[in-house]
Parts: structure tokens; sequence; C-alpha cells
């Protein structure tokens, strides 16, 4: 096998990721001072989405079977890196305020970054295996990372290896479903590479072996991607694990898993099986319903957010059967749902980051009351506006946009999938999709209302419990509230003025159809 | 630039009154009725010509058609969506509306609310922001944009400001919009995609969307045209709204605090017809024709039902909401009843109600406030003791049922009129409504002004009746009342080439198009 220098500077973001971890790594173990490992992740990040920018205006490369690195997988890596970049961030304020070994932390935040970005660059079963294993496996750690306190170092940390747990156990079984679904594909059509499996179905009726297979890659997928009847470890995990690691589930994990599958479609031309378009179809349906219905009498932030991504995964859904119809229609190929999914896949990280970002801020400022708890639970949001205008403001846009309302990216976000949806004229989903919104309106509306209540002497009961509500006048750090004011102004930048983000979109777009 | 200058204004002005009020819990007033002064002012002058021409005949548009001014520029190029802005009579007239109905909002707000100023004149400025937004959208996209904006501070101001059950009244208000809000887009969408399979481009401008409907061979088919219509009939009834869709209706005015409940009844129901009159009728002619019966027929239930409930009500703002479905019943006829006349009387009676809903709900608002009960048997023999605010009440609830030299009297007279030619039957059912108006309306001024005063006024605490404050915004209302039955020619005039094209979108492209 031979790699020439123009493949080694196309991979050259996933050397350098693997390199800054080791030398994350080595540099922990001998000089532990969590700032320098911090920012030598946070540049470690950076230097790597400089190697994406050399290499984002070339044309598509090959590298081995494995990867294919091309302006797709470019704009995904781009949007992993800047997203991981900020939960680095949130990270250190998160964990500056906790006591304990955070150091090697940033070493999993880094692989788990590899392993994401081997995900949306792979063409192949196999790197797409590898890649899902390094994030999963980085992920069990992260979820379980302890979290002690800075004062107080009795407090257990039983809740997020509860939550390591649950999802090293439901992780490894969905691996395993997916890995035995890639052997049916593989002794149907004996091939991994996803090319030459599209070649393959396109020529030959391989019959129940494909089915089969795809069914259970699809429970596998649809474990990362948490979609109801493989959600149930979401709200746990959510909630166990740290808030920055709980961002970076929801973000990253999530992202490029969807940005895989999405290019699994185009790679896959002409795959189409009516059986799986109604699989689909019906997941996304019990996705957006349940999701949202669920959601409605949650108390816990984490977990109503956790079910508001189940719901959102969803939409994507919608937009990704759209692209179903769209591929196997040649004759007039519309790039519009292609679109779709890659604008909501944005909005959804954004927004998602931006709520997780402000309890991640949130909890990092309520260091001297002695516990180490996330800032999530319902009360701890009342009034929070007349305590924290900043942030509550920001977060009433996270919220706003996951509701799809104007003025923030999630209605752009939305406003797409409706034009995906009737370009391949699914009524029935879009008809769902017009009840699950109408559902979420309930809880983040009754969320949004709670930021800015005034207290009332009903409340006063639930203060005493939650002492935090009263206490956290403690300023936030000047950094995170700047990040988070940054956030936010994207929100409202990107649901006021789209075209650029949809320019680039569609040029990343246009260039898979030659 | 004209409108979106004056559109940012209220903005600007929003976030101002904001900042304000982290400074000093007055100042956030102030700072709106500023910004509320200096848009009339600005908007205001940029009329008068326009205003001047139409006392005496039909004003010329700028561009020899019905439109005054148009501004547009990209906003989102791929999708076609642009930021096209204009008015012609109709939109002039309603967003003249809309700025005087801001300042008598600010006037009932200006010692009522207390807490969280700041918030409350952002919200306040915003929604109006809006409604100003929606009465100039010249793009589907940008309509629906300002369409859902103005929601938003509106349930805030509901929510936060409201009575006793305002958590519950503001979350139906909401998702009753929100959700026939997006049947519209979706409609809007269907439609943007039907003319794109024709012309191979999005675009979301609403000319070259109409231009498309006109044409024979491009436009939809019957059957989609229905169903796409169907989507923004929905959105607009419940807005309106039109029984069955008036759940929300009763409890968002009830709970509101006065400033929002002038705000909902004067403007935002307004906002539903205005969307029946600009869009559905003329983008979906043959479509608007088969389905005006059932429209219609909406129209008079509302009429009906809505006055029938309104006399069985003891809260005084819940009866004056059921009153606004009653009244809104009549624009819904006027409308599908498609012909000059009755779109006339629509037009003379959005602007009427608008006005006489305001008025009362203030007057039923400062009541509340004064004495902190919503009940009519609570209240009674209020002229004795606050003669000036139960003058005004009289004069108003007079206006409402209709009475000769009044706006509302030629509104509802001309739809009457109007609708009498298409569906005679209707028209003859919904002019029992004339019937019951004064019911309700009698009801209200033997009740809460004349009579005994009830046990509950005898505790004997002192009522104060209006301010100058409160007599100079009811006098403008008054005026405006009379001035609209006396001599509501010059509206007329100012709204008609509006009206023409809307009965004859062709005539629109006849003079071309300046923008």
């Amino acid at each position: 096998m031979h790699i020439d220098l123009e493949q080694l500077i196309a991979v050259l973001p996933i050397i350098s990721l693997t390199t800054f971890s080791v030398i994350v790594m080595l540099c922990a173990a001998f000089y532990r001072r969590h700032a320098l490992i911090a920012g030598l992740t946070f540049f470690g990040i950076v230097f790597s989405l400089a190697c994406v920018y050399l290499q984002s205006g070339s044309s598509a490369v090959a590298v081995t079977s494995l990867l294919m690195i091309d302006r797709f997988s470019c704009f995904f890596t781009a949007l992993i890196l800047v997203t991981t970049a900020v939960i680095t961030l949130f990270c250190y304020t998160y964990f500056k305020a906790r006591e304990g070994l955070q150091e090697e932390l940033y070493i999993l935040l880094l692989t788990a970054t590899v392993g994401a970005v081997v995900l949306v660059s792979s063409a192949h079963f196999a790197s797409f295996f590898l890649g899902l294993e390094i994030l999963s496996v980085s992920l069990f750690a992260m979820v379980a990372y302890p979290v002690t306190s800075l004062t107080h170092s009795d407090h257990s940390a039983s809740t997020p290896l509860e939550a390591g747990i649950k999802y090293l156990i439901l992780s490894g079984i969905s691996s395993a479903m997916l890995a035995l679904g890639m052997a049916f594909i593989f002794a149907a059509t004996s091939t991994m590479d996803i090319v030459a499996i599209g070649k393959s179905l396109s020529v030959v009726n391989h019959g129940y072996y494909v089915i089969a297979g795809v069914a259970m890659m699809i429970s596998g997928i649809g474990f990362k991607l948490s979609l109801v009847p493989f959600h149930m470890w979401t709200p746990d995990v959510y909630q166990g694990a740290p808030a920055p690691v709980t961002a970076f589930l929801a973000t990253i994990s999530k992202s490029a898993m969807l940005a895989l599958v999405l290019r699994g479609f185009i790679l896959l031309e002409g795959f189409r099986y009516d059986a799986i378009v109604w699989g689909v179809s019906i997941i996304a349906i019990a996705s957006m319903l349940g999701g949202n219905l669920l959601a409605l009498k949650q108390n816990n932030i984490k977990r109503l957010l956790a079910y508001s991504s189940i719901s959102h995964s969803g939409y994507i859904l919608v937009a990704f059967l759209s692209v179903m119809s769209a591929v196997s229609d040649t004759a007039h190929p519309d790039q519009i749902a292609m679109e779709a999914v890659t604008y909501y896949i944005v909005t959804y990280v954004l927004t998602t980051l931006t709520a997780f970002g402000v309890i991640s801020v949130l909890s990092s400022a309520n260091l001297n009351l002695k516990e180490t708890r996330d800032i999530d639970h319902f009360d701890d949001f009342q009034g929070l506006y007349w305590r924290r205008p900043v942030v509550a403001s920001v977060f009433t846009l996270a919220l706003l946009s996951s509701a799809g309302i104007p003025l923030t990216i999630g209605f752009i976000g939305k406003f797409y999938i409706f034009a995906a949806g009737v370009s391949s004229a699914l009524w029935t989903l879009l008809a769902v999709l017009i009840v699950g919104s109408g559902i979420g309106l309930f809880y983040y509306l009754r969320l949004i209302l709670a930021l800015f209540k005034t207290d009332s002497a009903e409340d006063s009961v639930q203060k005493a419990i939650y002492a935090v509500s009263a206490n956290d006048t403690i300023a936030l750090p000047l950094g995170s509230r700047w990040l988070i004011t940054a956030l936010g102004g994207l929100i409202l930048l990107l649901g006021i003025y789209p075209t650029p983000l949809i320019a680039v979109i569609r040029g990343m777009v246009q260039s898979l159809y030659p | 630039m004209t409108l979106l200058t004056t559109i940012s204004i209220l903005f600007v002005g929003g976030i101002g009154a904001w900042c304000l009020g982290r400074i000093d819990a007055r100042l956030p007033r102030w700072g709106a009725l500023l910004a509320i002064l200096i848009d009339i002012v600005y908007f205001g002058q940029q009329c008068v010509p326009v205003l001047q021409l139409s006392v005496n005949a039909m004003p010329p548009g700028l561009y020899g058609n019905s439109w005054f001014f148009s501004y547009t520029t990209d906003w989102i190029p791929q999708f076609g969506i642009h930021l096209a802005l204009g008015v012609d009579g109709l939109s002039l007239a309603l967003n003249l509306l809309t700025l005087f109905l801001g300042l008598v909002a600010l006037s009932s707000a200006w010692d009522e609310i207390v807490e969280r100023s700041g918030f409350f004149y952002f919200n306040l400025l915003w929604t109006l922001a809006g409604v100003v937004g929606i009465f100039s959208s010249l793009d589907l996209f940008l309509f629906f944009f300002f369409w859902e904006i103005m929601l938003i501070p509106m349930y805030f101001i509901i929510s936060l400001w409201g009575h006793e059950n305002r958590v519950h009244a503001a979350l139906k208000f909401f998702i009753f919009t929100q959700v026939s809000g997006l049947l519209m887009l979706f409609a809007i969408i269907a439609l943007v995609y039907f003319n794109k399979m024709q012309t191979g481009s999005y675009t979301f401008d609403y000319f070259t969307l109409l231009s498309q409907q006109l044409s024979e061979e491009n436009r939809l088919p019957e059957k989609s045209a229905l169903w796409i219509m169907a989507g923004f009939f929905l959105a607009f009834t419940v807005k309106l709204p039109a029984v069955p869709f008036h759940t929300w209706l009763p409890d968002a005015h009830t709970q509101a605090p006065t400033a929002g409940s002038v705000i909902l009844a004067g403007l935002l129901l307004k906002t539903g017809a205005y969307g029946l009159i600009r869009f559905v009728v003329p983008l979906f002619p043959t479509a608007a024709h088969t389905f005006a019966p059932v429209a219609m027929t909406m129209g008079v239930i509302s009429i009906l039902y809505g006055a029938k409930l309104a006399y069985a009500q003891q809260d005084l703002k819940r009866l004056i909401a059921y009153t606004s479905i009653s009244h809104m019943g009549f624009i819904l006829l006027g409308v599908f009843a498609a012909s000059a006349l009755a779109l006339q009387g629509a037009i003379l009676q959005m602007l009427a109600h608008g006005i006489s809903s305001a008025a009362l709900f203030a007057i039923a608002g400062s009541l509340q406030h004064r004495l902190h009960t919503r009940n009519i048997d609570n209240m009674g023999g209020l002229s004795a003791t606050i003669p000036r605010t139960a003058a005004l009440g009289i004069f108003f609830s007079i206006a409402a049922l209709g009475m000769p030299g009044l706006g509302n009297f030629i509104g509802e007279t001309l739809v009457l009129f109007g609708a009498f030619a298409i569906n005679p039957l209707l028209t003859i059912l919904a002019a029992l409504g004339l019937i019951l108006s004064p019911i309700y309306a009698l009801k209200i001024i033997q009740r809460v002004f004349h009579g005994e005063p009830s046990a509950f006024l005898k505790n004997g605490h002192k009522i104060h009746d209006f301010s100058s404050r409160e007599m100079v915004s009811m006098a403008l209302l008054v005026i405006a009342i009379i001035a609209l039955g006396v001599k509501p020619q010059p509206v007329i005039n100012l709204v008609n080439p509006a009206l023409t094209y809307v009965l004859n979108p062709q005539s629109i492209f006849i003079s071309q198009i300046g923008h």
C-alpha cells in the first residue's frame, strides 16, 4: 500500500488529532496542570482545524479504500472540531470548579474526536466500525468520569458511573448488532466498500440477507442517534454524565453518525427497499411523537433536552426519507433534501451545544456550594433571567431555536425540512412533524416562562430545597459568559441571515454530484 | 426604505426600552412613547400626500398602480427570498391603525405595569413591529417570519403580566397560533414548490406567485389549490378567529393585561382578516370561490354564536371577547362574499372594530385595575361614582352595537349590502346579529354602569375616575370612531385601489409594477 503526499495532507487532521492526544497524554503523565492540558488540547483542535482548511479547497481524495476525504468530510470534520473546541472550553470551566484528576478527560476528548472524524470520512465498513468504536470507548470513560467536589470529597460519584455502565452495555449491544448487520451485507455482496456495495445492490437483488443486514444496522445506528425505540438510554445517560460530556454526546457523537448515514445514502445510490422506507418512516414518526410526549413531564432539564434531542432525530429522519426518494429519482436529483439534512445537523449541533453549554457554565459556578451536582433541575431555572440575564437570554434563544421559532437558526432548519418534505411529497410525515412541534411547544414554553418568572410564595418551599437558586449570585467567569453570548449571537445571526451558511452547504452538496 | 425604517424604529425602540428598564423602572414607558411617536411622525409624514389625495379621490400609487411605497432587497437568494416590503391603501390604513392603537395600549399600560417594565415595553414594541411587518410584507417567507415574530412577545405579555390563569391562556394562544402557522408554512412551501416545478426556480415573491396563479396554464390544479388554500385559511381563521377555532380567544383576552387585550383585539385579530384579503382570495380565486359558502357559513355561525355566548358571560372582559368573535364573523362573511361593497365593509369593520374593541378593553381593563374584579355582578351604578369612565363605556358599547353615525355601523351594513347579492339566505341570518348585539351591549350598559351599586362596591373605598392621560387616549378613539362613521369615504377611497385588485388580480399587472 502506497500513500502519497496528497493523501497524507488529506488525513492530516486525523494525524494531528492523534498526535496531540499522545502529546497530551505524555504531558499529563509528567506535568499535571489543568490549564496547560486544556490549553494544549484546545491548541491541538485548532491546529487540526487549520489542517482541514488546507485540504478543504482541493478535490476528493481517497486514502486507501477506507477513508474518503472530500468537501463533505471536510465540512463535517470542521463542524466537529469547532464544536469540540467549544466543548473543551466548557470542560475547562466546569472541571476547574471540581476536584480530582481532570487531565485524563482531555485525552479522551481528543480520542473521541478522532473517532468522530474517522466516522465522517469513512467509505468502508471497517473504518466505519473502527471510528465508531474509538468514539464509543472514549465516551464510556467520559460519561463515567468521576466528578468530585473541591471541598467535600466524600460525595459519591455514583451517578456518572451508573450512566457510564448503562451506556457501555447498551452501546456494546448496539455495536454487536451493527457488526452482525455488516456481516450479513458482506455475506450477500462480498464486499465491505460502501460504493461497491451500492453498485452490487443496484445490479442484483440480494433479497432478505440485505434487508436483515440493513435492519440490524439501522438498530445499531438508531441507538447512536437515540431514535425511538432505541432511545431508552438517552435520558439516563444525558442526565448522569457531567454537563460538558453530555454536550459532547449530544452533538459530536450524534452529528458524526448522521453525517456517516448521509454519506451512506449518497454512496448507496439506488438503495431503496420499500420495507426499509416503511421501517424508517415508522421510526421517524415514533421518535417525533415519543420524544416530544416524553419530554412533557420532565423536571430535569438534561432529561428534557434528551427527549427533545430524540424528537430532533425524528425531524432529521424526515429529511433523510426525502433524501431517499430524491436519490432514487435520478431524473432530477433534487439536492434540497441533502441540504436540509446538513443544515439541520448544523442547527441541531449549535442549538444543543448552546443549551448544554449554559448548563455546564451554570454548573461551574456552584463551586462554593459544596456540591458537585449539575444545575439541571427545573427549579434551578426559575427566575434565572433576573439573576443572570445574559445566560438566561441565550438559553431562551436556544430553546426557541429548538422549537423552531423565527429569528433563530432553528426556524431556518425547520423550514428546510419542510421544503425537503414537500419536494418529496411526504405529507403524513410532515403532518406528524407539525403535531410533534406543537407538543414540543408545551415544554419549551414552560421552561422559557420559568426563566422569566419572578419568585413567588409558592416557589419558596422549592427554594429551600434547591438553595442554589438563591445562592448563585456568584459571577460567572467572564470568558464563559462571552462564549455563551457568542453562541447565542450565532443562533440569531444564522437565523436572520442564513445565506452564507446555505451557500457553503449548497457548494458542498453540489460537489458530491459531479 | 420608509417601511424598513418604520419597522426598525419599533425594534430598536423595544431594545432601548429594555435597556432603560435596567436603569429605572419608570423610564421604559417614556422610551416606548418616544419610539411610537417618532414612528407615527415618521410614517405619518410620508403618508400625508396620499392621505390628502384620498379625501376627495382615489390616490394613484407612486408606481402607477395601487402601491405607495415598496422596498426590495435580497435576503436568502438561494430560495428566492426577498426582504420585500410594500404598502397599498389597505396596508397603509392598517399600519396607521397599528401605530395608533400602540399609543392607546401604551396609555393603558402606563400605570398598570410596574413590575419588569423594561421587558414589558420591549415585548409591546416588538409585537407592534411584527404587526407592521405583517401588514407590509410582500414576500411570503417574510410574511410568515413576522407572523411568528409577533407571537413570542405576545406570549410573554400574557403569561408574565396577565391575570390569575395566565399561563394556561398564553399557552393555548401560542399553540393554536403556532400549529396553524406551521400549516400555513406548509402551504406556503407547497405553493412555492409547485411554482418551482413550473418555472425551475424558487421564489417567495408575492407578485410572482400571484401572476403564476393568474396564468391559465401555470396555475395550481384545482384540488391542490383547495388544499393549499386550506392551509392559509386555517391559519387566518384561527387568528381571526372564527367558530370553531375561537376557543383560545376568550381565555387570552381575559387573562392578558389591559395593553395586551387592546393589542390582541385591536390588531392581532386584524392580521387574520388581512391575510384572508391579501393572500387567500387573490392567490386562489377559484378555490376561494368554491370554498366561499363554507367560509361564509362559518362567518354567520361566528356572528350568532359569538353574540349568544357574549350575552351569557359574567366576566366583563370575556363578554367583550365574545363580541369580538361575533364582529369578526362579519369580516369573514364580507371577504368571501367577494363583492366590492362587501370587501369595503369588511375593511371598515376591521378598522372600526379595532378602535371600538380596543377602547372597550381599555375600559374593562381599567375597571379591573380599579375594582380588582371583572365580574359584572360586582359592578353596577358606576356612572354615579366614575362618570367619565361610565360615559365612555356607554359610548363604546353603543358603537359596538352598531349605532348609525359610528364606524361599526358602516362596516356591518356594507357587508350585509354586499353579501346579500351573493348569498341572501346567509345574509339574512347574519343580519340577526344586528339584533343580538344590542342585547349584550345593553347588558353592559345596564349592569355595569347603571342600576344599583353591587354589595361589592358598597364597601366604601374610593374609585378613581379616568385620569387626563386616559381621557386623551379615549378622546382620540372617540374622534376616530365618529370620523369613520360620519365620513367613511376617504377611507374607502384609500383602500379601493387595493380592493380592485383583490377582486380582479389581473389589474395589478396591467400597469407594470415599479419595483
